[in-house]
């Protein structure tokens, strides 16, 4: 996607985001197949085999729409302003001004902690701001919070 | 608790203001049976509750005190949770004087201060002998201001009244506005069905009773709200007042205005009126606030004609976009009905959108008050060549969207506007 101004450097999450959305992706489908499957087999075999394979195709095709997500999400740290670009089928660019920064969430659940990743958010005055990046692994969510804030401490305007 | 620390008690009547509706009901609850002579033994519950009420309302007085200490304001309250609330005063978007029917017999206003910040939260003094308040309200102004002001001389702001709004032109908006039309079904219906069969009209009233109340109440807090509106400009900011039964006199500090909206309904266009609002920085949705502050702006013109709007325009926002353009006219396959609402155009400082579907909402949104800035694309839009521009605030509700343009022209007004509003920020912040 054209983005405005200058070049930047886009930088990505993790590759290991990818791999976690995969597992939970084929986690909740299997189960689902298994689900569907068992239900299935009380008519009968085949069409217990036939509901798995449904719900395992379905997940097949999530896989390819969470891939496709994941790979949209990026960031470029410009000298005034953070861009952030994500979205497949909605796709939004968003730019926040260092300066516009109130504070800076990082957030890392129990399965993003257990593969060293975390979710950075800028929040601004406006709540309708949107700059979330997640899947950063843990020492560039470190960073990029330090740098965010040294930023936002030096070029902070008022309301 | 000495004067000497500058601590003040609220009006010892606030209790009673406070509960409001619920003292009325109270006396009208005893009242039946004081007047029948009877011993009040059977309403002993109701006086048990009212006691428990009255004392509890007595407690929270005591323990409540406030005063202003160098730029904050404090207010202390709560016995069994003790709370200590400071309100930096350079923080302050606006302050309300608020007076409800039952304050204005016993001659006690409330002080509102809305906060803005990450909080967003507002400051209550509830309630405040009358004559204390319009003082007090300048003196919080001043020091808001950054003044040195000397207590002792109270400032005495002269206004200049900018715009009335006659009773007459309200009551007609009001009639053709879409909860007056709502309203004007509902009773006709049930005057044509009293007509036709007077039964099934007692048990339509009785049954929809919530529903018509709640329109008519809808209807009346509006009237109430907007009755005699004033707009005045004074050097502390600019002042608004109104109310038929509740008065309110609210000051907004100049340079706190967010964006401003106009908006022209279908039927108000065709008499050439529209209503303009103001939004200002706050909580998206404040706990404590009552249904009516949290969904509807402050209204600076309730109705008024395009020329009054514009001369008011030209006060709060004096550097505002002339020229818009129009987005392209495949927008049409998009959203047929928006298509000739849409448009914006900027300044070096500002920037106007118009959107809606039947009426017409004009928001101007000043580049020093946009937070971030966001392009969205859609699965239509993409197929189109569409994009559109966010600008978000700090507001509640005015959001400025170049909704609906060329994906080129979208990409170009993004980096235009960033940079516009990169200029800005760093000329206020120098100054």
């Amino acid at each position: 996607m054209a983005a405005p101004g200058e070049s930047e450097r886009w930088r990505r999450p993790s590759p290991r985001l990818l791999v976690l959305r995969r597992l939970e992706v084929a986690a909740v489908s299997l189960a689902a197949a298994l689900a569907a499957g068992l239900l299935g087999a009380t008519a009968s075999a085949g069409s217990g085999l036939g509901a798995a394979a449904a719900a395992i195709a379905l997940g097949l095709t999530a896989e390819r729409f969470v891939r496709r997500r994941v790979r949209a999400w990026g960031y470029a740290e410009r000298e005034d302003d953070l861009l952030v670009q994500r979205g497949v089928l909605f796709s939004r660019l968003s730019v926040v001004p260092y300066g516009r920064m109130q504070f800076i969430d990082v957030t890392a659940g129990p399965l993003e902690r257990s593969f060293g990743l975390a979710t950075v958010r800028m929040h601004t005055a406006a709540a309708a701001s949107d700059a979330r990046i997640p899947g950063l692994a843990r020492e560039e969510a470190a960073r990029l919070r330090d740098r965010l804030a040294e930023l936002g401490e030096a070029q902070a305007a008022g309301l | 608790m000495s004067e000497a620390d500058g601590w003040r008690r609220l009006h010892p009547l606030s209790p009673i203001v406070r509960g409001g509706r619920a003292t009325i009901a109270i006396a009208i609850l005893l009242l039946p049976a004081a007047l029948r002579g009877r011993s009040l033994s059977d309403s002993y519950i109701q006086l048990a509750i009212a006691g428990v009420l009255t004392g509890l309302g007595f407690v929270s007085w005591l323990v409540t005190r406030w005063r202003i200490d160098g730029d904050d304001l404090q207010i202390e309250t709560g016995l069994v949770r003790r709370q200590s609330l400071r309100f930096p005063l350079a923080q302050v978007q606006a302050i309300d004087i608020v007076r409800p029917g039952l304050a204005r017999l016993v001659r006690v206003a409330e002080l509102r201060l809305r906060m803005g910040g990450a909080s967003g939260a507002t400051a209550r003094l509830a309630y405040l002998p009358e004559r204390e308040v319009e003082p007090l309200r300048a003196r919080l102004l001043a020091l808001a201001g950054g003044e040195r002001h000397d207590p002792e001389a109270p400032v005495a702001a002269e206004e200049r009244v900018l715009a009335t709004v006659p009773t007459g032109r309200l009551v007609a908006s009001i009639l053709i506005s879409d909860v007056g039309l709502f309203a004007e079904a509902v009773l006709t219906a049930l005057v044509v069905t009293a007509i036709v069969s007077p039964s099934a009209a007692a048990g339509a009233a009785s049954g929809g009773g919530v529903w018509i109340l709640g329109v008519v109440t809808v209807v009346w807090r509006r009237f109430n709200q907007e009755y005699r509106l004033t707009v005045a400009e004074a050097p502390d900011g600019l002042r608004l007042r109104a109310g038929l039964i509740a008065l309110t006199a609210e000051t907004i500090r100049p340079g706190r205005v967010q964006a401003v909206r106009m908006v022209e309904p279908l039927l108000w266009r065709a008499l050439g009126w529209c209503r303009l609002e103001v939004d200002l920085a706050g909580r998206q949705r404040g706990k404590g606030e009552g249904q009516a502050q949290r969904g509807q702006l402050r209204a600076v013109l309730p109705v008024g004609s395009r020329a009054l709007a514009d001369e008011l325009l030209d006060r709060i926002l004096p550097d505002r976009p002339r020229e818009t353009s129009q987005p392209p006219r495949r927008v049409l396959w998009k959203s047929p009905l928006r298509y000739h609402m849409l448009s914006w155009g900027r300044t070096d400082t500002c920037v106007v959108t118009t959107s809606g579907r039947l009426r017409r909402a004009t928001s101007w949104v000043p580049l020093v008050k946009v937070q971030s800035l966001r392009r969205v694309q859609g699965p239509v839009q993409r197929r189109l060549r569409l994009a559109s521009v966010h600008l978000d605030t700090a507001g509640r509700s005015v959001h400025a969207t170049l909704r609906d343009r060329d994906a080129a022209e979208a990409d170009r007004a993004l980096a235009e506007l960033t940079a516009l509003a990169r200029a800005v920020r760093r000329s206020g912040s120098r100054g």
